[in-house]
């Protein structure tokens, strides 16, 4: 079953959908999507340092996309610019770092479009080693932290007053990004991967009732997307990771004119 | 008052931001059974000062000391939360903590608001949250409980309530109680201990020390004397934020500088602090 390229695209793209379903719902909660923006971006630096330096690309996303969410806890202190500001800032001087630094590289043949929008056609039974398993991991931490993280999503001093482990709980939740980030970088590529965090989630507020409720319908929620965007660009020979932000976009939309409809049946 | 050791003391506090001073060696502490209200004007320092005792931002100097797993509730001054975070006011209960059905109905009863308990918290109002934030910190029955202006936005009948139940909760859990207020006149007589704030102590005491200290009258000006009936007659409204700073403030803000010259309390190193802001 894994011989075929498809089957390994949909399987990678499930893995992923499956974790950035409900750490997508703490993005929204927490208004951090241009953050999670910023820190993708930042991914693109990531894959230059790691083929100046011989390392595995996911290890140099990982450092980056930790860095650089560090620079902004640092930076946000300075209190003079407003973090949407210094996010815009440091997403796109990233970026642009990032496409320099790869243009300078001018011995390694790198095809810049498959960095910015994935590849997921071309996953390696290595790649859906690192999917599932980093998967794991990220869902496993999530569940750990879960009454920490929601309870300082909720009010940060609050948690912090009554004794939550609040500030490893942060830690955490950034590392977590940082890591669906890495891991889903080939997949989606820098500029898409907030897109499969956030629409979901998005989608999924739509019919929840509670926390975790949209985090699962989140999860539900992009698998939908990963499956419906990978038989379209199948059908219609078109760029896969565009083609699962679309798939993503219209469940959106479905979920907008559903909703109402559900919410009618419910008060009944 | 303060046999047992002090639930939570802070001592010789200051904080700085952007080089102002916002809280000048200021001590407080609280103790089990003991209600310690702090008041003063806006600006002065109370959100601050309840701040740093819970350790929610960094002091340049001074000491907190901090029962041993002492079991807290907080109601901060005001909670933002995302609308795109579907939320029952039963979960909110249940937010750093796991509780009975009947337990969270109980606790939502005491502050009268059990009927919302499936409601989302959304479409409550500013009253109604304020109300299921204060259950949310009684159902902890907590030893210390920290209160930033519990009741801002509750209808005037529902303050006089909420904060005889306050004290109720005192008598009953023997809880120490450390309260925010700029109406003192609602919380003067349960009050064991109240604090004036203005970045500095100005006076602390027994409230009906404070209230004659020139400092407060200073503050305040002397509408507090005619109040002093339990839950008595108030002038101004609640409503207007500003009331308490325009008129007795502007009266004094530019005159002669005066020190904080309290019956008991010595900060007579003071003078001239500015007021005026």
């Amino acid at each position: 079953m894994l011989d075929d390229f498809f089957m390994r695209a949909l399987l990678g793209g499930i893995g992923i959908a499956l974790v950035s379903g409900p750490l997508g719902c703490f993005i929204v909660w927490r208004r951090m999507a241009y953050f999670g923006e910023t820190m993708s971006h930042a991914a693109l630096l990531g894959i230059a340092l790691s083929l100046m330096m011989d390392l595995l690309p996911f290890w140099g996303v990982f450092a980056i996309s930790i860095a650089i969410a560090l620079a902004l806890y640092g930076l946000e202190k300075l209190d003079r610019l407003s973090s949407d500001t210094l996010l815009g800032i440091l997403s796109h001087a990233s970026l642009s770092i990032g496409l320099i630094s790869l243009g300078f590289m001018a011995w390694l043949r790198v095809d810049v479009m498959t960095l910015l929008f994935g590849d997921i056609l071309s996953i390696t039974r290595g790649d859906l080693a690192l999917i599932w398993g980093g998967g794991v991991v990220v869902l496993g931490l999530l569940l750990l932290h879960w009454q920490s993280l929601l309870a300082a999503t909720v009010s940060n001093d609050i948690a912090s007053a009554e004794g939550l482990p609040t500030r490893r709980a942060n830690l955490v939740f950034i590392l977590l990004i940082a890591l669906v980030i890495a891991v889903a970088m080939k997949l989606i590529g820098a500029l898409l991967i907030t897109s499969l965090l956030i629409i979901p989630a998005a989608s999924a507020r739509q019919f929840a009732r509670s926390p975790e409720a949209m985090a699962i319908l989140a999860a539900f929620m992009a698998c939908l997307a990963a499956i419906l965007g990978l038989n379209m660009s199948l059908l219609w020979d078109s760029n896969p990771g565009p083609s699962i932000v679309l798939g993503a976009f219209l469940l959106f939309l479905l979920s907008l004119a559903v909703a109402p409809l559900a919410r009618a049946l419910r008060t009944r | 008052m303060t046999h047992s050791d002090p639930l939570l003391a802070g001592t010789d506090i200051s904080v700085r931001a952007d080089g102002k001073t916002l809280l000048d060696n200021v001590s407080v502490s609280v103790s089990a059974n003991e209600i310690v209200t702090i008041i003063g004007p806006n600006g002065g320092g109370k959100t601050t000062l309840l701040k740093a005792l819970l350790g929610l931002l960094p002091i340049a100097s001074g000491t907190v000391k901090r029962k041993k797993k002492l079991n807290l509730g907080y109601v901060p001054q005001k909670l933002v939360i995302d609308r795109t975070l579907p939320l029952t006011v039963k979960r909110l209960m249940q937010l750093t903590g796991r509780y009975s059905h009947d337990r969270i109905i109980a606790a939502l009863g005491e502050t009268g608001v059990a009927h919302k308990i499936n409601d989302n918290i959304h479409s409550l109002s500013g009253g109604e949250m304020q109300r299921v934030l204060l259950a949310r910190a009684i159902i902890r029955k907590p030893e210390l409980m920290v209160l930033d202006e519990p009741v801002q936005g509750v209808d005037y009948l529902g303050e006089i309530a909420l904060y005889q139940l306050i004290e109720t909760i005192r008598n009953k859990y023997n809880c120490g109680i450390l309260l925010v207020s700029h109406d003192l006149h609602m919380v003067m007589r349960a009050s064991n201990r109240v604090i004036c704030l203005n970045t500095h102590v100005c006076c602390s005491g027994q409230p009906t020390v404070v209230e004659q200290s020139p400092d407060y009258q200073r503050l305040f000006g002397t509408r507090g004397l005619q109040t002093m009936a339990p839950y008595g007659h108030r002038h101004g409204h609640f409503h207007d934020v500003d009331q308490e700073e325009s008129a007795p403030l502007a009266a004094t803000a530019g005159g002669e500088p005066h020190s904080c010259t309290a019956d008991h309390h010595h900060h007579e190193d003071h003078e001239g602090h500015h007021h005026a802001r």
